[in-house]
């Protein structure tokens, strides 16, 4: 073989192994890509229509049930717009309480994320992307508050 | 008072970093004797600057002083002397210290070991190493300073997060920066070169020890933080394709084909700019991986920085580095070009090329699942994750045929290597291999192995079987009365060689062979699993110096006969300060068992984990094996030849003289 023919074995083995993993990649992805959502999204339609994909949100105040010694817990997942209830089997994180932000994996059926895994990892300030808690509340409610919390206040 | 001095120390090491660049790297270029005489001292008085800033940061958090706002956040007195020291780097600001702590250990260890080097090679080598570390002295001095005083003084100290609280997190970091800032020195040398515009066998003899240093710093930093989500994260699972561990398996990656691609560069004197290439590209990737865990763009635990203006810095950093080392290696590449020498297709060149093919391509399968999503978000494409599925399915078939690979190219002949000298040299191994092969496909139909675990064993054992055939060989010529040598290089190797086996068997062992399940229990229950009997006998409060918590007891039971007593706990730490679960683990070479307690689940039951993961001890035993390897390799008396012996020409870009690859 002379060189020029040693270069063209070389470029063509180096373009079989580059479409190979180029392949292997491409169908990976197709299986293995999983969207986030947020429960707005959700309720406008915008999830995947099968297969799984994450949800992100805050576990709402008073949905968190659990029948007494079973695995299985039932909560909320809200973003103070739209709300998705979710029942999910298994070990929840040690960071998963009312009011913290979470991700939940696994897919909806007739209205119910069947969660597979709950992520809660991110620490006690952690909001999912694309939540945002409401404002707070306008100036002159605040302000109406305050009054009513002076009038109500004991010694005046 | 500590503190002004500690940031005085910072703007001066800066400034020596600067001095450092400019006569390093102008004095260079204009063979002026005089600047370059400054630039030995500069990088010596860059560490000094440095280690002085770094000390008055340790002292600040040693003595609990809340007036500076990084010790009131990330220190408590609470805390033991230990994790007062460690918690220096426990957060982004300090972090980066230690990343520019330990740029100036390695930039003053390539001033003292490049003595003997041509003066205006070692100068640009050390120009560039003062650039990259001006560019962080900027990034720190100006977004993350850590200094910065806090009024009024806090009353209570933070908190670390409790699971940063462990002795194997204190040396994790410092560890896997040496790795990461460590690559730095291999692309200082490779870009010196290609302004010189000679990169010749002596090059790649001065860069292989370097380079192999922070690899094994990268290998051994990977494995601690492997072991350590392992056993401290609670749960089990020791590599989650988390982007944060693959901001460290990139680099990894293209450091060890670098690793082999200078082997060639010195022996054969070909792929020189392949070589230059990967030493960029290994640093541009430690660059990535900071950008990564630093800026906060992805949010994960190691992601503390939440300032989108230091990510920025980062990624502009990022940019220009690689850029401007680009730009030299374009300019400067073709000088390079057809002075290697030629080689058969049948040969160790072409393996070593195929060895990087796939160290590149199973990197770039990483990097595009790492990358895609941010990719995606920007673009603004929606929100999407390349989950641990993807890097299964794409990098593991790029390993095997280097694996198959890897036992046959080290027993080929450079230039040209002949099928006839292969087959005398591996009959030995391969008929063994042979004979493994069926006994593992009896072992397999026997107990119903699933087909990766047969896949795992049969490449794992050609690993193993054809490691130590070399050494073997030349052992026994040697006790025959031949004249042969066993340079520790070749050892090295092979020991990397045979850890990569071990690595192959532990990891195929516990992902095909590991069992898990999550069961609700009550104390006085038992179940069986893999062939154990858990018998959970009670649980009670615990507490600790800083937390409170439960704890459990377990009694394991193997063959009706008691094999070990747990305690599996459950810790809150206060104030405020987190939940952590402490498994309890039953290790042994053969296999680990795991228990870890879940959530009280009403009624007195839990939610428990139970685990049994076979050999799973050998991923991080391989990967300390693969850096004893790279460490026995580097020990190779021909570089200290090369060191203290041989006098060099300083290279000058006008030298036409031959190359010196037939005299090695």
């Amino acid at each position: 073989m002379t060189r020029r023919h040693q270069r063209l074995v070389m470029v063509l083995l180096m373009l079989a192994c580059i479409s190979a993993a180029v392949g292997f990649a491409l169908r990976a992805f197709n299986g293995d890509l999983l969207y986030y959502i947020t429960p707005t999204q959700l309720a406008e339609g915008k999830a995947p229509a099968h297969g799984a994909f994450r949800l992100g949100g805050i576990v709402a105040r008073g949905s968190v049930h659990r029948r007494n010694g079973s695995m299985t817990v039932h909560f909320v997942l809200t973003d103070y717009h739209h709300s998705v209830p979710v029942v999910y089997t298994g070990i929840l994180p040690d960071l998963f309480r009312v009011g913290q932000g979470i991700v939940v994996k696994g897919r909806l059926t007739h209205g119910v994320f069947l969660a597979s895994q709950v992520l809660a990892k991110h620490g006690a300030k952690y909001m999912p992307p694309g939540i945002h808690q409401p404002r707070a509340r306008p100036a002159h409610l605040k302000m109406l508050a305050l009054r009513r919390s002076l009038r109500e206040a004991p010694g005046l | 008072m500590i503190a002004e001095i500690g940031l005085y120390a910072l703007v001066l090491a800066f400034l020596m970093a600067a001095a450092q660049t400019f006569f390093g790297l102008a004095g260079a270029g204009t063979q002026r004797l005089r600047w370059m005489a400054v630039t030995r001292p500069a990088a010596f008085g860059q560490l000094f600057f440095m280690a002085l800033s770094y000390g008055c940061l340790t002292e600040l958090f040693v003595t609990s002083n809340y007036s500076v706002r990084y010790v009131a956040k990330y220190s408590n007195a609470l805390m033991p002397l230990f994790y007062r020291v460690a918690g220096v780097w426990g957060a982004h600001e300090g972090s980066m210290m230690l990343w520019m702590l330990v740029l100036a250990v390695w930039t003053a260890l390539v001033a003292v070991f490049s003595r003997k080097l041509p003066v205006v090679f070692a100068n640009r080598v050390l120009g560039v190493l003062g650039a990259i570390a001006c560019g962080f002295f900027l990034f720190t001095l100006i977004t993350s300073n850590p200094f910065v005083r806090l009024l009024p003084p806090a009353l209570h100290g933070g908190t670390l997060n409790p699971i940063l609280e462990d002795p194997l997190l204190v040396i994790h970091p410092p560890m896997l920066y040496m790795g990461y800032v460590g690559l730095s020195v291999a692309f200082s040398f490779a870009v010196a070169a290609l302004i010189g515009g000679r990169m010749d066998a002596a090059w790649a003899r001065w860069t292989r020890p370097w380079t192999l240093a922070a690899w094994i710093f990268l290998t051994v930093g990977i494995v601690l933080g492997s072991f350590w989500s392992y056993y401290e994260l609670g749960w089990g699972g020791w590599w989650f394709w988390d982007p944060v561990e693959n901001a460290s398996f990139m680099p990894w990656l293209i450091a060890t084909a670098l690793i082999h691609s200078l082997a060639v560069t010195e022996k054969r004197g070909a792929f020189k700019s392949w070589t230059a290439l990967l030493a960029i590209a290994g640093f541009s990737l430690s660059l990535l991986g900071t950008f990564l865990v630093r800026s906060g763009v992805l949010i994960s635990i190691h992601a503390f920085a939440m300032d989108p203006r230091r990510g920025m810095f980062i990624l502009v950093l990022l940019g220009i580095m690689s850029a401007l080392a680009l730009a030299v290696y374009i300019w400067r590449a073709p000088l390079l070009w057809e002075t290697g020498g030629g080689f058969r297709f049948f040969s160790r060149e072409t393996f070593i090329l195929l060895n990087n093919i796939l160290l590149v391509a199973g990197a770039g399968a990483v990097f595009i699942g790492t990358i895609y999503p941010l990719f995606i978000e920007v673009f603004g494409l929606g929100r999407l994750s390349v989950g641990p599925p993807y890097f299964d399915h794409v990098f593991i078939p790029i390993m095997f045929p280097l694996f198959l690979l890897m036992g046959i190219g080290p027993y080929v002949s450079w230039k040209s290597g002949s099928l006839k000298a292969l087959r005398r040299r591996l009959w030995i191994p391969f008929l063994l291999w042979l004979l493994a092969s069926c006994v593992l496909l009896f072992v397999a139909l026997d107990s119903r192995w699933p087909l990766m675990t047969w896949l795992g064993a049969f490449f794992g054992s050609w690993v193993f079987l054809t490691a130590f055939t070399e050494p073997v060989r030349r052992l026994w010529l040697r006790f025959r009365g031949e004249p042969v040598r066993l340079p520790s290089g070749v050892l090295g190797m092979s020991l990397a060689h045979f850890g990569v086996g071990v690595v192959i068997l532990g990891i195929t062992m516990s992902t095909t062979l590991g069992v898990w399940r999550d069961m609700p229990m009550r104390a006085g229950q038992s179940y069986r699993m893999a062939g154990f009997r858990y018998r959970f006998d009670a649980i009670r409060p615990a507490h600790g110096r800083n937390w409170t918590g439960v704890r459990a007891t377990f009694s394991i039971f193997h063959q009706g006969r008691r094999f070990a007593v747990v305690h599996p706990e459950k810790r809150h730490f206060f104030p405020d300060g987190g939940t952590t679960t402490n498994a309890a683990i039953v290790g042994g070479p053969v296999h680990d068992l795991f228990v870890s307690l879940g959530n009280p689940l009403g009624k007195g039951k839990w939610s428990l984990r139970f685990r049994y993961e076979p050999m799973v001890i050998f991923v991080w035993l391989g990967g300390l094996l693969m850096a004893l390897g790279g460490l026995v390799a580097m020990l190779d008396r021909r570089y200290r030849i090369a060191l203290e012996v041989r006098p060099f020409l300083p290279i000058d870009e006008a030298s036409q003289s031959p190359d010196d690859e037939e005299a090695l």
